[in-house]
């Protein structure tokens, strides 16, 4: 029995996995996840037509703003299949309007891509500095940020948001930043950030507090690590999987939101076009173009499905603990 | 324990009180003009001082801050002579397009919001609860794969589009009547007609919660099953059924209190999206319609207020709640 299993020993020698870093077992894992990778594949599929929407729809000879009005039938249904799905227009048109649907789609995508991405990156970001400061100052900012961040989470976001469109959306154009939608933006950004980054600030916090009693940071310490060496070479990289899971796991929930929000009416105004939008203007006509609903209520799903897939392969994959 | 509740207690109003203030604050250094738009179209710039001195609104704003403290304790009164008119305490303001007390308009609402988080909240749980049990019992069976498919679908969907999906299924099957949905139907004079009413949205709502509580219910029954006292349990020869019942949901459903007291109180400020999908004029519903009409400063604020209420409310609730099923919370 012991000679057996020496001899599987030496056949297949562990040397070989004992030197692999952290991050290429996460990304052994990750590739071994089948379903993850697929869905990786989709969700990257769709932010690269977000971000080229003016090559894509060039390609497909389509743009968001013209209108296409002889295409249009009876009370501003378009004619034809499908809500008009015809070669020039591969999603068929807008009824009312009549802009093109895949135009209208794809330059959506873009904006709710950027705010996801944008408030994503913006919340992990605060969360870890302020996080890492109020576990390593201590004292007064620790307690004062944590006594703001059990106050922020006593508000009830979608509802701060609701209320608060409008006029801080009419501030940020006084004050000259942006405007119309842009201002929009802005505020949706922000207003997500603001009552975003408690929750995250809370677990860094405690993970920062964890990890600094470790021995490899009294080990740097006594060789005489300066403060922030061991903030940015000691602790940000053992929270660096954290703030990935945070990131890959938050996303999908602000493209829902601000889907939410435009389709609320509270969100980005028309003219301007996202996937919320569109599905708001589609409740309107589902019972003479249900297409015009189904097509965005089904790259919702997806997209968001698909980023949900890809964020837990990701936890899976960076947990230390889940050995399979 | 007694010193453990009146701590706690002193912190939820005190954070109510500094919530107060800072809504206060927030909305009253906006743009927005509540006297301006009271006013309508036609609106020459007398009318609009007359408004602000009757909304109270040409005063400081700590003073304003104060008066509305008091009112919701004294009751308060607006304008002066014949224009004079009180809303009783507690009163939030008064919302000029209602042309009613804030407090009234929130409490014509109330219902509405009430009868949807409870029923979804009955709804949710239930499924939760079971579907968690059962897939942590057959653990990396079929079912337990199913179990697991649900809770992907179900919470990664945004409640928008689940919404608009039961609203079209309940809709071409008759089963929704567009132009009854908005009216109140008492639970107790017509309970046939109250679930018909509240069925889709509690479905639509606990959706996503039903399936966040599976993955709780699942991950918690199977940590707790490789504890040493379940071992014990099972060597003393006790059966399964009794240890899963007896030893292991005593444990691993307790951390639900938590969750299930604050996503409870969540709800309780109004459901925005499930509201608006099926025309229920519940909290969330007016707020909306507040914001989107004529920005109705004074129904927003105690909207906003009321919902943040429940939320300090609920988490004081489930602190309590968990200090009286462990001890050890209340000594630290």
């Amino acid at each position: 029995m012991t000679i057996i299993y020496l001899m599987t020993a030496i056949a297949e020698p562990r040397k070989e996995l004992a030197q692999r870093s952290p991050r290429q077992i996460a990304w052994m894992r990750l590739k071994r996840n089948k379903v993850s990778m697929v869905a990786a594949g989709v969700a990257l599929f769709f932010v690269l037509i977000a971000f080229l929407a003016p090559l894509v729809t060039k390609i497909f000879n389509v743009d968001n703003t013209t209108v296409y009005p002889n295409v249009l039938g009876d009370g501003g249904v378009p004619k034809g299949f499908g809500g008009g799905i015809s070669w020039h227009h591969p999603f068929g048109l807008e009824p009312g309007v009549g802009r093109d649907l895949f135009g209208l789609l794809i330059y959506g995508s873009r904006i709710s891509f950027s705010i996801a991405i944008l408030t994503s990156i913006a919340f992990v970001a605060i969360g870890l500095f302020l996080g890492i400061s109020a576990a390593f100052i201590g004292g007064l900012l620790d307690n004062t940020l944590g006594r703001l961040a059990d106050f922020l989470l006593a508000f009830p976001t979608t509802f701060m948001y609701v209320a608060l469109a409008y006029p801080l959306s009419l501030r940020v154009e006084a004050m000259g930043l942006a405007h119309h939608n842009g201002a929009r933006i802005i505020v949706m950004v922000s207003v997500l950030v603001v009552f975003s980054w408690p929750g995250f600030f809370r677990v860094v916090r405690s993970q920062v507090l964890s990890i600094r009693e470790k021995e490899f940071i009294l080990a740097a310490r006594t060789q005489g690590a300066s403060n922030m060496r061991i903030i940015f070479k000691e602790i940000l990289p053992n929270l660096w999987p954290l703030a990935i899971v945070y990131l890959s796991i938050s996303l999908p929930g602000y493209l829902a939101a601000e889907a939410v929000f435009s389709f609320l009416g509270v969100g980005v105004q028309a003219p301007g076009s996202t996937w919320g939008l569109v599905l708001n203007d589609a409740t309107n006509f589902w019972q003479r173009d249900p297409a015009y609903l189904a097509i965005p209520a089904g790259m919702v799903i997806i997209v968001v499905l698909a980023l949900n897939l890809f964020g837990d392969g990701l936890r899976d994959a960076l947990d230390s603990k889940s050995d399979r | 324990m007694f010193k453990y509740v009146s701590r706690r207690l002193a912190y939820a109003i005190f954070l109510l009180f500094l919530l107060s203030i800072v809504v206060y604050l927030i909305f009253g250094l906006l743009p927005i003009d509540p006297a301006r738009i009271s006013c309508g179209v036609h609106c020459s710039p007398a009318t609009v001082l007359g408004n602000r001195h009757r909304l109270g609104l040409d005063v400081p704003l700590y003073e304003q801050w104060w008066r509305f403290i008091c009112g919701i304790f004294a009751g308060r009164t607006y304008g002066d002579g014949a224009a004079q008119f009180t809303c009783p305490a507690p009163s939030l303001g008064y919302s000029f397009p209602h042309n009613e007390c804030v407090t009234n308009v929130i409490a014509g609402a109330f219902p509405f919001t009430l009868s949807l988080a409870i029923g979804a909240f009955i709804l949710w749980m239930t499924i939760g609860v079971s579907f968690g049990i059962i897939a942590a019992r057959f653990r990396g069976t079929f079912i337990d794969k199913a179990a697991t498919a649900f809770v992907l679908i179900g919470s990664s969907l945004p409640t928008f589009i689940v919404g608009l999906l039961v609203y079209i299924a309940a809709f071409l099957m008759h089963w929704i009547d567009p132009i009854s949905q908005g009216l109140w139907v008492s639970p107790f004079s017509d309970p046939f007609g109250f679930f018909k009413n509240f069925i889709f949205p509690w479905i639509t709502l606990a959706l996503a919660f039903a399936a966040i509580y599976t993955r709780l219910t699942r991950g918690n029954v199977i940590e707790t099953s490789s504890e040493d006292f379940i071992r014990t349990a099972r060597a003393k020869g006790v059966s399964e059924r009794r240890i899963l019942i007896k030893h292991n949901l005593r444990t691993s459903l307790a951390p639900l209190v938590t969750n299930a007291g604050l996503d409870f109180g969540g709800l309780l400020g109004g459901a925005i999206i499930t509201e608006s999908i099926f025309q229920l004029p519940g909290l969330g519903m007016i707020s909306l319609k507040a914001v989107l009409h004529d920005y109705d400063l004074p129904l927003i604020m105690g909207t906003t207020l009321v919902a943040a209420t429940f939320i300090i409310l609920f988490n004081l609730i489930v602190d309590l709640a968990y200090a009286y099923l462990d001890p050890r919370v209340r000594i630290a």
